[in-house]
């Protein structure tokens, strides 16, 4: 566990969480939302959790941001906030 | 000041767990669109994972893996050697069971939009009272 590495990914986990929720388009925060799960797979494969990690990078990341896209698309993109 | 670096660095998963958990939070109590609130959930989800995991991470240990297993245990493993698995474990389950909320959660924004042709919270609740 290298804290180096564990601030930045954290920095960018935190980034990524905040643009998902902020950005005006659904179709942008799906994709935010996915970078987000693979930014948390990094972090668990830096912390040792390496089942944890190829769960969430199959099922978090990849399940996931196909639900939201198929949503997304199955509604509409337009959102207010 | 000088104290207070370490202190900050080495508490630092969960630093990041409580800024996670907020915005998440602020995610589902204050955004209008249903999808930004789900999404909101799956944050709060990923932050409470995050929180199991860092309790059982230690410094200077391994994964979970038993060196020379294979010799039919002819020594004791020393537990301080190797991250507690049991946490992983327990959020696996945590993962899948996120995994099976998110997709009740969006069929049910499918249906919304179906019946209101909407996805905003205030502008379902004026038709609501119109009707």
């Amino acid at each position: 566990m290298i804290w180096q590495i564990e601030l930045v990914v954290l920095l960018i986990v935190i980034i990524c969480g905040i643009g998902a929720i902020t950005v005006k388009d659904l179709l942008g925060a799906a994709i935010l939302f996915g970078a987000y799960s693979f930014m948390m797979c990094l972090l668990w494969a830096i912390m040792g959790a390496v089942d944890v990690a190829f769960t969430e990078a199959s099922v978090g990341a990849g399940v996931s941001t196909v639900l939201f896209v198929a949503t997304v698309f199955r509604t509409s993109r337009r959102t207010k906030d | 000041m000088t104290e207070l670096l370490p202190i900050v660095i080495a508490k630092l998963n969960y630093w990041a767990y409580i800024a996670l958990m907020m915005i998440g939070l602020y995610a589902m109590i204050a955004k209008k669109n249903l999808v930004k609130k789900i999404i909101g959930m799956s944050i709060l989800q990923t932050a409470v994972i995050l929180f199991f995991i860092s309790i059982g991470a230690k410094k200077d240990a391994t994964i979970p893996i038993i060196v020379h297993g294979h010799e039919g245990g002819s020594h004791a493993a020393r537990a301080a050697e190797y991250i507690n698995p049991l946490p992983h474990v327990l959020m696996l389950t945590a993962i899948v069971v996120a995994v099976a909320t998110l997709g009740v959660a969006l069929a049910l924004v499918i249906k919304i939009y179906q019946q209101y042709q909407t996805l905003e919270e205030d502008e379902i609740l004026t038709r609501l009272q119109d009707e």
